[in-house]
């Protein structure tokens, strides 16, 4: 890998070092399938572009990484590249100093490769409406994280406020394989569900979710109880008659399916880590409507 | 309905081509009803993208399942609850690459819990044996990365049946332990078996399906039977393996696996046709020339001397990979993409295919002789184990043929397959007509070649385009350059296996990727005629190992002034 610094820098002149590198590597046209634009501050900057980069094996993508410094300092821009092997895209680390803090839209506008889909992600921190952010602007994909936020729960009750079609959250992306497998138990009809609970630790913003894309599904009351965790630890939804369908999960990996009727099976059920949940934010680029019903009904608020 | 390809009048196999339209008809005037119908009009002109990504959940299941919405696409399609019966589990198929496939398609939370395993050989094992088995298959073939809770549910539902094929009491264990599995494991009556065997036990298989009555699905189940290719030697072959198992089982409980549909290329010729504007205007004889169709292997027969000598690389390779591959590229836009639309674009190319007026000059045939190959001294094939020493087998087999419709006529398709060439190499390549003139002087472009398309299944899948570019300097001369696109580039590490894709389309019942019987009786009319040939003309002429195959191969293209894509 090559790794290159540039302090007190413009965009294009990173720009043209990243074409440099690219070319003196010999693979002047990489096949790179979109920009991610990941903004975070200092601490979080290596857990970020870590996932980034191993969401990039899956697609190969230029990674923008906007890291805010001291707004006190005078106006600079420093950008360390990493072009290689090992990472299959390219990866550009900006930190910005001074005013320029306040405009990295200029910076990263110029830098986003032509034509492909842009991506923004926020794994700290993130603007109240994402899509009116300077850099949300620039996206069509903007990825929020709840479960980073000073009060998880709250936070992902209030996205239905600043939605706007292309937000979606890493919160709603690490209930997938929970949603898949509900549906996936639902496929052999159990009759019109009554009610239902979710249990997940304190604070953890997907049970709140969970519970609002059930009730929003099938029409019933659910609730959300606290257990000890990690994360969710049970679905349990109770047909008219008072039969009960059950996904158990206490060691955060293996699950149990228990249907009325049936066996108890075992279901791998692992959490995921963030290169993966980001992997599957990449694969599809559209809307995704029912994050966006799911988040409404979370807030109370009627479908819009 | 449009005549099939026409071996000459009152030959066996012009009988035998009436006779399969006749016995087809009633097929054709009822068509069965596809799986998945398409949900709505409008999304009839996205279904490409769709389809080929293949996550389209249908309206019917939706009002079944709340929890299931269309526009959910996160949700990936997963199979119902169900037991797939290996047939065949100690052959090397399955350690390298069925086994492994379960385990991948359950790491990507694809099987459905309760899902279950159960493996029927003629070995003295336990449970335990064979899902040690499979664990160190997975171990060492998977895909994914190994993880120990996939494995612990796969682990719960891997069986083991031990007996003989034709041992009536073994298939009585095994209909009970299915029972059995039903009980403990929640899977409601559906089984595939999965026939890894070769196909001379098929009717014994079949037949103790049929007398236990596995093969018969009670109401609300299904019950599907898996057969890998070769899907017979001949018309009259294919014709009787399709009789045994059509009487047990009904055709669209039939899935024929040629993994070579399941490959993510291939399926992509499809989406590069009938998702872009850029190339259908062109895919035609007004600007294509020709097309060449090429498999081309590296390695020898290898062990497989038993079954290869008396088939040969015709029937080995052409008759169903490099046939279906000509149908996918030649074929019209299907209305949508459901198996049944699929299957009758592609069935009118096939039936539109003609073949070379004078089989002496329209093919070529080899046999491959003690050489280098890579770097190393390799065998002949006649000094091969267990190959006759008089053996006219072909290891090389190239033909010429054309398609018989608007599009395409009198535009040739080049088909050659070979063992022990220089180098694995399976591609498509639609080779364009010159420009109809060239303003530049004669000079200037003495080296620029023909443009060309061309579809990379493996390895290294991907798209290349080759055209003429300007030579950097003061002079206008133009070359040919390529311009590339790597499939694993732009999109990597997220190509599943073959296998993975058609297990799981066999689990969910889907059948676009598997060909029909009358697929296979039309690859075997047009490949037939050529094999009664060459049978009676002599013996295949000799190329040495490592090279790119017989001189009348060259001498074929070279009497149309054109020439093989050097691979």
């Amino acid at each position: 890998m090559t790794s290159f610094n540039l302090t007190g820098t413009t965009a294009s002149k990173i720009s043209s070092t990243l074409t440099r590198l690219r070319h003196q590597m010999g693979a002047p046209a990489i096949g790179m399938v979109l920009t991610l634009v990941a903004v975070v501050d200092e601490a979080g900057q290596y857990d970020a572009v870590r996932a980034a980069t191993e969401a990039a094996r899956e697609h190969p993508s230029r990674i923008l990484v906007v890291i805010n410094r001291d707004p006190a300092e005078p106006n600079r821009l420093d950008a360390e590249i990493r072009v290689g092997e090992s990472a299959p895209g390219e990866v550009v680390l900006l930190r910005l100093y001074g005013d320029l803090t306040e405009h990295a839209d200029s910076v990263i506008s110029p830098l986003l490769l032509t034509d492909t889909p842009v991506v923004v992600w926020w794994p700290g921190e993130c603007p109240k409406v994402p899509a009116k952010d300077p850099i949300g602007q620039l996206a069509g994909r903007r990825i929020t994280d709840a479960r980073s936020a000073g009060d998880p729960v709250a936070a992902i009750t209030g996205r239905a406020e600043g939605y706007v079609p292309g937000d979606t959250d890493l919160a709603w992306t690490r209930l997938t394989p929970w949603r898949s497998l509900l549906a996936a138990a639902l496929d052999q009809p159990i009759g019109k569900v009554a009610e239902g609970v979710v249990e997940a630790a304190r604070g953890n913003p997907s049970g709140p979710l969970l519970a609002a894309w059930l009730s929003d599904r099938l029409n019933a009351p659910i609730q959300v109880s606290e257990s000890s965790g990690p994360g969710l630890t049970a679905v349990r939804l109770t047909v008219a008659g008072g039969e009960e369908l059950k996904v158990n999960r206490s060691d955060a990996r293996l699950a149990t399916l228990s249907k009325p009727g049936q066996p108890d099976r075992r279901v791998a059920l692992a959490r995921r880590p963030t290169s993966e949940l980001l992997a599957e934010e990449l694969r599809r680029l559209d809307p995704d409507e029912v994050y966006a019903s799911t988040i409404h009904r979370l807030a109370k608020k009627p479908r819009s | 309905m449009t005549k099939p390809t026409k071996p000459a009048p009152g030959t066996e196999a012009a009988k035998a081509a009436e006779a399969a339209e006749g016995a087809e008809a009633p097929e054709n005037v009822v068509p069965p009803i596809p799986a998945t119908s398409p949900a709505a009009p409008v999304e009839q002109s996205t279904a490409v993208a769709a389809q080929v990504a293949a996550t389209a959940t249908t309206e019917e299941t939706v009002a079944a399942n709340p929890l299931r919405d269309p526009r959910d696409k996160r949700l990936p399609r997963v199979a119902g609850p169900c037991v797939l019966v290996l047939f065949g589990v100690t052959g090397d198929l399955a350690k390298r690459k069925l086994l492994p496939a379960i385990y991948d398609l359950g790491n990507r939370g694809l099987l459905p819990p309760g899902f279950s395993l159960v493996g029927f050989a003629r070995r003295d094992w336990a449970h335990e044996d064979f899902a040690q088995v499979t664990y160190e298959a997975v171990k060492e073939n998977a895909r994914t990365p190994f993880r120990e809770e996939v494995w612990k549910q796969i682990r719960e539902g891997i069986h083991f049946c031990p007996g003989e094929f034709n041992d009536d009491g073994a298939f009585d264990v095994l209909s009970m332990m299915l029972k059995e599995i039903d009980e403990t494991r929640g899977t409601g009556g559906n089984y595939a078996f999965y026939l890894s065997v070769p196909p001379k036990f098929f009717p014994t298989v079949i037949e103790q399906l049929k007398r236990t009555g596995l093969a018969k699905a009670p109401e609300g189940s299904w019950r599907r039977v898996v057969i890998e290719k070769p899907f017979g030697h001949d018309l009259k072959s294919a014709r009787e393996l399709n009789a045994i198992t059509n009487a047990v089982f009904p055709e669209e409980s039939v899935f024929r696996i040629d993994h070579y549909l399941g490959k993510e290329t291939v399926q992509n010729i499809l989406a590069l046709r009938f998702a872009n504007t850029l190339y259908e205007p062109i895919w035609n004889r007004g600007y294509v020339d020709h097309i060449q169709i090429t498999m081309a292997e590296d390695i020898g027969i290898g062990g497989r001397a038993g079954y290869y000598d008396g088939i040969g690389a015709a029937r080995d390779v052409i008759q169903n990979h490099l046939l279906q591959l000509l149908a996918l590229v030649a074929m019209e836009d299907p209305i949508s993409f459901d198996a049944d639309a699929l299957r009758r674009e592609k069935e009118k190319v096939l039936r539109a295919v003609q073949l070379p007026a004078d089989l002496s000059t329209g093919t070529a045939r080899g046999q491959y002789t003690a050489g280098w190959q890579g770097g190393e001294p390799v065998k002949g094939y006649l000094e091969e184990d267990g190959i006759p020493p008089d053996s006219i087998t072909e290891t090389y087999a190239a033909i010429k043929l054309e398609v018989a419709n608007r599009r395409w006529a009198g535009v040739p398709f080049y088909l050659r397959t070979g063992k022990r060439l220089s180098r694995r190499m399976t591609e498509v390549a639609v080779v364009f007509q010159r420009a109809p003139h060239l303003p530049f002087s004669k000079d200037d472009t003495e080296i620029l070649g023909q443009n060309a398309l061309v579809i990379r299944v493996q390895p290294d899948e991907g798209i290349t385009v080759r055209f003429g570019s300007k030579v950097p300097g003061t002079a206008m001369e133009v070359r040919d350059v390529n311009m590339d696109f790597a499939y694993g580039e732009s999109f990597m590490e997220s190509s599943p296996e073959a296998y993975e894709r058609l297990l799981l389309d066999v689990l969910i019942g889907d059948p676009p990727l598997f060909p029909h019987q009358r697929e296979v009786e039309l690859s075997w009319m047009i490949l037939d005629p050529i094999e009664e040939f060459w049978a009676s003309h002599g013996k295949p002429e000799g190329y040495p190992a490592g090279t790119w195959g017989p001189a009348s191969a060259d001498a074929m293209l070279a009497r149309d002034g054109r020439a093989w894509r050097r691979l």
